[in-house]
């Protein structure tokens, strides 16, 4: 007789990591604990609930020795969401729409200067830092948003994978340093404000922007998507220019 | 979209309703960035063509795409946690190659971030810097 029940931890332990559950449930939980920790540091930007669920999740997986394939089938799932938020910075912008004439050759001019600049010191400053190649290629990028610029760092002959983790970390300084530093460079109008931050810290950086002022924030998510453009379209001409 | 007659829809319907405008658009999105061999995301097609129908169609503030749109914006960061993580992968690289990595990566972004900051003020009207 077959019995209704069974103690059989090495097979539940076998289906928990072939399942998304486990890594859409620690990355859930480590994103919570992220903001119960900024909310407790009473907002501090050093806190962004991305670097603290970082963190854990990254701690969670070295102490189990968890690769991070197997913990990507739960993080794509989320990843998958990051197409219908891109999709929805549209509302933002939408709010902020009367703004919109004014602020067209501003964009016209510093979003594609925005782009040369971040590419090219991206690219140079890796080498001159004593990197190689392909690793400043993987760098060159990093300022447009996470799906952009790991195909294109892949399609450039870069590391796909670490681009997408050199983009993170740019949104993440940004979203920590960025207002702090424009207020040292006094760029103080909101307008600019949110489009440098959009224009080089993509959706990490709008984010920021978005929690900091909601018309900053809408020009930050524009910038975004204007970066992620012209950096698809600048990236290839900029690396045959220079040489690589 | 204005409503009249039309009685409150439910919290449930709103939420499936928002979701599926987000959804479309970026549907119609990739089909336009893949047919025509665009090199933009699909889902930034998509933002743009739900900025288009907001300004056209100018909903009210109780619509299921603002509503939508609203709730996952308020968790973008998010969405971010799973590629970051992958720096588990790179842990050797980015110790073995820390200065050029670290340093490119900073130094890069405050020149970005000043330059775009600066251009956009110096090209606002004089009386609003």
């Amino acid at each position: 007789m077959i019995p209704l029940v069974a103690w059989q931890p090495e097979a539940t332990w076998a289906w928990l990591q072939g399942s998304p559950l486990l890594g859409v449930l620690l990355t859930l939980a480590a994103y919570r604990v992220g903001r119960a920790v900024h909310h407790r540091c009473g907002r501090h930007p050093a806190t962004q609930p991305v670097l603290v669920a970082i963190a854990l999740v990254s701690a969670v997986l070295l102490a189990t020795e968890t690769s991070y394939g197997e913990y990507s089938r739960g993080g794509d799932l989320l990843a998958f969401l990051l197409g219908p938020a891109t999709v929805a910075l549209a509302v933002p912008l939408h709010r902020q729409a009367h703004h919109l004439r004014r602020l067209l050759l501003p964009l016209l001019v510093a979003i594609p200067l925005g782009v040369v600049v971040s590419v090219s010191t991206g690219f140079w400053l890796v080498k001159l830092l004593g990197g190689d190649e392909q690793l400043a290629i993987t760098m060159a990028p990093k300022a447009a948003t996470t799906p952009v610029s790991l195909v294109l760092s892949g399609d450039a002959g870069g590391i796909a994978a670490l681009t997408a983790v050199l983009t993170i970390g740019v949104g993440i300084v940004s979203a920590v340093l960025g207002p702090w530093l424009m207020t040292l460079a006094r760029v103080r109008h909101p307008h600019a404000r949110g489009v440098a931050m959009g224009a080089v810290s993509h959706g990490i950086g709008t984010s920021r922007s978005l929690a900091d002022d909601p018309e900053e924030g809408a020009f930050a998510g524009l910038a975004m998507g204007l970066t992620a453009f012209g950096t698809a379209v600048l990236l290839p001409v900029l690396l045959a220019l220079f040489g690589a | 979209m204005t409503s009249r007659a039309r009685p409150p829809r439910p919290a449930s319907v709103v939420f499936l309703d928002g979701l599926l405008w987000l959804l479309g658009f970026w549907f119609v999105g990739e089909l336009v960035v893949r047919t025509f061999g665009i090199p933009v995301p699909g889902a930034v097609i998509g933002m743009l063509g739900l900025f288009v129908a907001l300004q056209v169609r100018r909903p009210g503030p109780r619509s299921a795409t603002l509503a939508a749109a609203d709730g996952l914006l308020a968790h973008l960061q998010l969405l971010f946690i799973p590629a970051g993580v992958g720096i588990v992968a790179f842990l050797a690289v980015v110790r073995d190659d820390a200065i050029p990595i670290v340093g490119a990566l900073v130094a890069s972004w405050a020149v970005g971030l000043v330059v775009v900051g600066w251009t956009v003020t110096l090209l606002l009207p004089r009386r609003e810097r």
